[in-house]
Order: C-alpha cells, then structure tokens, then sequence
C-alpha cells in the first residue's frame, strides 16, 4: 500500500500535515504525536521581525467552528531559524514554513533567510484575514497574487506553496494568478471572515472585531473550492478546512487534493493528525486501495 | 515563572463521581482521573470537553482539589453557558473527557507568612494551594453575596469573607477586609476577577510584598500552540520573543510584576 505523494518533488510519506498557526512549530503537539508520523509539520507564520499580534480576545467558539484574530503572533525569522527548524530536524517529516509579512519586502527578506536553511517547501501567506497590511491585502487582487508570488519564486530556493483566501468571488482566478506567477504548489482555505457578538454585554466577542472561521463548520465551503481550483489549474493543491476525521481528509483528496492539512482539530484533539493518518490507511486497506494518488481527485 | 519542570499531560474519559450545587449557579463534581490525581499541583487547571460536536473547544478550569490515593480531583466552577450547563448535568457514573494537569501553578517553596486571597470562582484553586503550603495561612475570599467553600478553608487557617453587599463579614472587596481586620503578610496568592488582581498587584507592590497571581482568558488549545490566551508581560516572553506570555502554558500564574493587568 502506497501512501507516499508528492508535491513539486518533494515526497511526503502520507498526505497528512498540520495546517499553518495551529500546530506552533511542533513542540507543544510532541507530547501527544509523534512528528515523524506525519507528511510534513506547517509552521505557524513567520515574519521578518517578531510580531506581537491582536488584542485578547482572540478566540471565540461558533457553532461547530471558532474564530480566531491571532493577528500572526511570531518570534521573527532569527529565534525560528535558530530554535524551531533545529527542533523539527529532530523528526523524520517535512519541513515546510508559512510566511507572512506586511510588504513585498518583509516576504522576501524572510524568504531569503530561509534559502539555505533545511526546509523542504515555503508557504507563502497571503490570505490571513486579521492584519491589516500585507496578509490578506496581496490575496484579493489577483495583480497582486500573480506579483508577489513572482516575486517570491525570484528569490526561493525552496518550492513555493500560495495559501489562498477563501474572501473572494472566485477563487479560481485567484489560483490561475498564482499559477501564472509560477507557484508550485497552491494550498486552501485560510479562513473565512466572520463577526460574532456577545449579546450580553452588547460587545464584540473579539477585540478586534473580526475573526476567521475555522473548523468543521467550513468544510464543505472549502471541498467546493479545492474541488472548483483543482479543474481550473495544473497545480497540486494541498486542501484544509475543517478537516477533524479521516472521512473528511479523504473528501479532500477526491476533490482534488494531493495533500491535507489538519487545523481547528488539533486544538480539541492533539491527536487529530496521526488519527487521520490510520484512518485513511484503514480506508485504503477497506478499499482495496493500493495507491493514494489513484483516490486524488478521483471524483468528477 | 517559566522553565518549570516538565510534566506530562494526560487526555482520558474520568468518571463523575459527584455533583453538588454549591451555590446559585456554582458546582463541585468530583472525578475519577486515576494517576493524574498524583500529577496536580495547586494552581493548575483542566480542559474539560462537553460532549455536543458543535462546541469544539475545551473549557479551561482549575482544579480545587485533588486526592492522588483516591485517584480523584474535583473541579468548582460556574455554569457561564451552554458548555458549563452541560458539566452541570452531570451525576455520578457518568463520563467526562478531560485533558491535564495544564499550566504551572503556584509555587509551594515560601515558608513565608501569607494572604491566600480568592474572589468569586477564583476561590476554588485556592483550596489545593491551602492544603498544601506549610506556611502560617490567611484566607481572605471575596463574594458578590452567597457564600461557598469559605467553611471548607478553616482547617487551614482563618478565613475573613468580604461581600459586596454586605450580607457576610465585611461589606466591600476582599482589601477592605484585609484592611478591616488588620491583616499582615509577606506573601500573597491570589486568583480572581482582574479588577481584584490589579488591586492586589497595587497593594503588593505598595507593601513590598511578593505576590503571584492567577490569571484566566479564552483558550483554544490550552497547551500553548495557538497564542489565543495570552496576557501582556513586563518582559519579553520565551515564546515569540514579543510581551505576550501564554496563560495556559507560562500561566495560569504569575509574579505580579510579570503581567500587566
């Protein structure tokens, strides 16, 4: 039974990964999963300079999802190269590191930080809903997409990952700009932005107003969208959003998806990934499955 | 109060042993937790799981108590919505998922002569913490009006109640009643709401006393991953190297001139 894949040429040995920001770099998570058991470990953003991010409240729970305005708290690139990337050569996994920043430049000085460093993939993050400058300013415009993913391929060493942002009207041109601004690799959803208020206290339940749904709650949005962008680009997707169980991970996969990353679930279950990881063996073994890469994308 | 040594986390299904309302609206259920009874040092908290898949996350809340012979803890706590409804539902035999022992918790080293102050449902932790420190004890809790678990404490030393409407002891916070009775010490644990503990942190600073204090926000993961539940520190934090110490992992407790509250 195979259930290697590969993404721009570098093979993971399952399609399951931790999605970006919610999985730290691993540390916290090594107490309840063994990080060699997973395809590749996302990092949480990572910037130029350390970030102190939102106000609290930066959570609030919805119905069967969350909201969350982190607002990309992160030590910079120097303490992340220092002590997160020696932490996850420790494991036998992939190495791959989600980038943000305020300007074209702040993505690039991160970017060429990280050309020599042993990182398997970048992921460039332009589509996080709760700053206010860069993020998700580059992911509505797809000029903007198709630039700085230019821009970013100038100067990568590494493949290069777009994680796009579901707050648009077609996600497809979004994906098709990053495609032509030669990306590798594309990954979605980041969340959807969402309000929720305390009725109680007649407030906003987050500081900062605004939030990014995530969690079950937003599956099916985000199966419509890998399955929409898998049929409009060449590229392979890696696809999240909600993903909790291994029945989820596989609707992914058939939608279109090489690989999958698990978020909100490692929050309420810090064994999410490895669990996902027997269950689709256990699906594949069902299914007379000899081969994962036969299951992507294998609805139409 | 970072670097503290590490302990292990365990995630399991205890059994309710018991569920009793304790006052208006507040709870004490017992649970069956085997050997993580043994692994709970005062001041720490659980996740606790309710049982509807459309709450996803676990609700954080202290530990009162805990029995390592008995492999039992018991949690106080007030129902502040559906979640904690559910909890409050509970009766002997059912099953509970919970996640712990989180956090750091008190320090327990200071031979030191202390105030141990709570307020409202920050009184439960102070429970553990009063069993355990082997100092000359002073409890002093803070209630809107009904009291509870103020009988509990009087084993340890002697308790002085503070309630804001007058109804028990002395009327206003729990300051007025250390000053009311001529209180003194050289140390104080505390846990409450903030407008307590930024009044302690002032009082503590203003007598040069050492003074920890224990702080509360909204979690997602409560391991330290996801910088949801963090509180602005005087210094530069381990973490992201930035003034935001996490509560769930740092914390829950702190040297009041670590946070800025």
């Amino acid at each position: 039974m195979n259930t290697r894949v590969n993404l721009a040429g570098v093979e993971l040995k399952n399609p399951v990964m931790t999605a970006s920001g919610t999985f730290g770099s691993g540390e916290e998570y090594s107490e309840f999963v063994d990080l060699g058991s997973l395809g590749a470990v996302v990092t949480k953003g990572v910037a130029n300079v350390p970030w102190p991010g939102n106000p609290t409240p930066r959570i609030a729970e919805v119905y069967g999802g969350m909201l969350n305005a982190i607002g990309l708290q992160n030590p910079g690139i120097d303490v992340f190269v220092k002590r997160d990337i020696p932490f996850l050569r420790q494991y036998d996994t992939r190495i791959i590191v989600n980038v943000c920043g305020k300007t074209m430049e702040d993505y690039l000085e991160v970017v060429e930080r990280l050309s020599d460093e042993p990182v398997d993939l970048l992921e460039i993050n332009i589509s996080c809903p709760n700053v206010k400058e860069g993020g998700i300013a580059f992911g509505q415009d797809p000029r903007a997409v198709e630039a700085i993913t230019r821009e970013v391929k100038r100067h990568a060493r590494q493949p290069v990952i777009m994680k796009l942002s579901p707050n648009v009207t077609d996600i497809t041109v979004m994906a098709k700009a990053a495609e032509a601004g030669g990306a590798d690799v594309l990954s979605l959803i980041n969340t959807l932005t969402g309000m929720k208020i305390d009725i109680s206290r007649q407030r906003f339940a987050l500081a900062n107003k605004t939030g990014g749904l995530s969690g079950p709650a937003v599956k099916p949005v985000a199966v419509r969208m890998v399955y929409q962008t898998a049929n409009a680009v060449k590229l392979p997707i890696i696809g999240m959003g909600g993903i909790a169980t291994a029945e989820d991970a596989l609707e992914f996969i058939m939608a279109g998806a090489a690989a999958v990353s698990v978020g909100t679930a490692n929050f309420y279950n810090p064994r999410a990934t490895v669990e996902i990881v027997e269950g689709i063996e256990a699906y594949m073994e069902n299914h007379g499955v000899e081969d994962i890469n036969t299951l992507i994308g294998c609805v139409r | 109060m970072e670097n503290r040594t590490k302990h292990q986390k365990v995630k399991l299904a205890a059994e309710v042993l018991s569920q009793e309302e304790l006052a208006m609206g507040v709870f004490s259920m017992w649970m069956d937790v085997g050997e993580m009874a043994g692994m709970v040092r005062p001041g720490q908290f659980l996740s606790v799981y309710t049982k509807d898949p459309s709450k996803l996350l676990p609700r954080p809340i202290s530990i009162s108590e805990t029995d390592p012979k008995g492999g039992r803890l018991r949690i106080v706590y007030r129902v502040a919505g559906e979640g904690t409804r559910e909890f409050s539902g509970y009766r002997a035999g059912d099953s509970v998922t919970v996640m712990g022992p989180l956090g750091n918790g008190f320090p327990l080293d200071s031979k030191k002569k202390a105030f141990l102050i709570g307020g409202g449902i920050g009184i439960p932790p102070l429970l553990q913490l009063a069993r355990e420190l082997e100092c000359d004890r002073q409890i002093i809790l803070g209630y809107r009006d009904e009291l509870f678990m103020d009988g509990e404490f009087a084993p340890y030393g002697p308790v002085f109640v503070a309630t804001e409407d007058g109804s028990a002891g002395t009327r206003g916070n729990v300051l007025d009643a250390v000053r009311e009775n001529h209180l003194e010490a050289q140390i104080i644990y505390a846990c409450g709401p903030v407008p307590m503990l930024r009044a302690i942190k002032a009082y503590a600073h203003e007598m040069n006393m050492e003074c920890y204090l224990s702080l509360e926000e909204r979690m997602a993961c409560g391991i330290g991953a996801c910088l949801a539940c963090v509180c602005k520190s005087t210094e530069v934090d381990g973490h992201s190297h930035v003034h935001n110490k996490r509560i769930c992992k740092d914390g829950p407790v702190f040297r009041a001139e670590e946070v800025e509250l």
